[in-house]
């Protein structure tokens, strides 16, 4: 369907946003790169009085890694944070999920904080950023404050930003050079939203694994860490066995959701085989991290 | 309402679209340039897909407001002299359509991806094209097409 009539107000910077954001709170949308808002216009699920669309604020766009963190700008497209050197390099489990987010042209509009605002629960970067704890900045009529992941995602696409709040920038920790990454994930077809997907980044010291983060994505309302299989992990040298304990371990407490794509116990099956796949893939790219390292 | 432009296949086209109006429908209504075909109107189908400042985009999920002030080729842009281009030739040798709906979606989007990637091999163009529907070819003769355009753009170079 033809979008619905809707105000449009396009500010040039942070402060006349959060400005026109104080003023229509949450009569307003954020419209950044549209791939997400406009189908729930068209679709009439959304039905704002004003669209704030913050695609001319220059100021949100941008990657940049300092004292061990890499911050990423709200409006960083994802193509563009998809050929960042500085993310292939320090957050490589976001660089292993933004190829599988759609499709080449979703990503040629799509945004790195549009995304984690919109907070679908199936979708890969919430998983990454739960998986790591990143931080999210917001701009409000108070003043600026930084939420924890575990904190920012508070349901289903439902975040803890408040209606006169902006995303501003995403700050996700730098990874160190022992560490393995993988994003997991079973669609029916490559680019849709996956039944389950899972992001796991293992740390090594000494051939052992020193700290496991894995965040779940399609499985629950929001992003789920799956501490279970975490602490099983830790302080474990890998091996199959482990990985299959972790995997049985990790999922046996999930109740996922049912669609037509798949009954929950069917997903809850999926949901073991792609951890135990992840698990692998992640212990596989940190010895090719390590040996990459060593040249 | 406010005026906006850009540059369409190389022209500066103005207009005055309601801001809700969607860079395709403003091609198509205000422009009429109706080759760009608008299907599912919520970016799942792939069929209203234009390269915008050298990207391809999907032009249902792009207010066209958004556009100003960018370069946007649509299909009629992609002729030469009056004829096909080199991929839409390979495409027409290879049979690559039927009903035509889907065709300047995925030429689009082949354009754009083999722009980047001209040496690209089967598996990179069905990864590429994955995100465009097609509902009569079964996609064989999609890919044999575009593969046939990368196989004459090697042999010219």
């Amino acid at each position: 369907m033809k979008l619905p009539p809707v105000e449009y107000e396009a500010p040039a910077t942070v402060a006349d946003a959060v400005g026109l954001l104080a003023e229509h709170g949450d009569e307003a949308s954020v419209l950044a790169g549209g791939q997400s808002l406009i189908p729930l216009l068209a679709l009439r699920l959304a039905r704002p009085e004003v669209l704030i669309d913050i695609n001319g604020i220059d100021e949100l766009s941008g990657v940049s890694a300092e004292d061990g963190w890499v911050t990423i700008g709200a409006m960083t497209r994802e193509y563009v944070a998809e050929e960042s050197g500085t993310v292939a390099e320090a957050v490589p489990l976001l660089a292993a999920a933004l190829p599988l987010i759609g499709h080449e042209a979703i990503r040629s509009r799509g945004t790195i904080g549009g995304s984690l605002a919109h907070a679908d629960p199936a979708a890969e970067l919430p998983a990454v950023a739960r998986a790591l704890d990143a931080e999210f900045v917001v701009r409000g009529p108070s003043g600026t404050r930084v939420i924890p992941a575990a904190q920012w995602f508070e349901g289903f696409l439902t975040t803890s930003r408040s209606p006169d709040e902006l995303l501003l920038e995403v700050r996700f920790p730098a990874a160190n050079g022992d560490t393995g990454v993988s994003f997991e994930e079973v669609a029916r077809r490559h680019g849709d939203f996956a039944m389950v997907g899972l992001a796991t980044s293992l740390m090594f010291s000494d051939g052992t694994i020193s700290e496991a983060r894995l965040a779940f994505a399609g499985v629950s309302e929001v992003p789920a860490r799956v501490t279970a299989a975490e602490d099983l992990l830790t302080g474990e040298r890998p091996s199959a066995e482990l990985f299959d304990e972790a995997a049985r371990r990790g999922c046996e407490d999930l109740d996922p959701p049912a669609d037509l794509h798949g009954s929950s116990d069917y997903r809850k099956k999926v949901a073991a085989a792609v951890m135990r796949r992840g698990l692998r893939a992640a212990a596989d790219s940190a010895n090719h991290r390590a040996a990459r390292g060593s040249d | 309402m406010a005026d906006i432009t850009m540059r369409i296949n190389g022209a500066a086209r103005t207009g005055s679209p309601e801001a809700r109006k969607t860079l395709a429908d403003f091609l198509r209504d205000d422009l009429n340039l109706t080759g760009t075909h608008v299907g599912c109107e919520h970016g799942v189908c792939g069929a209203c897909t234009v390269i915008v400042d050298g990207r391809p985009v999907r032009s249902c999920l792009m207010l066209a407001v958004q556009a100003a002030g960018s370069e946007v080729t649509t299909i009629e842009g992609l002729a030469t002299n009056g004829g096909l281009g080199p991929l839409q030739q390979a495409m027409w040798d290879s049979h690559s359509f039927q009903c035509g709906f889907c065709t300047p979606g995925f030429v689009m989007q082949a354009t754009a991806f083999l722009s980047d990637h001209p040496d690209a091999d089967e598996q990179q163009i069905r990864e590429a094209l994955s995100g465009n529907i097609c509902r009569c070819t079964g996609y064989q003769s999609i890919i044999d097409g575009v593969l046939l355009a990368v196989e004459r753009n090697r042999e010219l170079s």
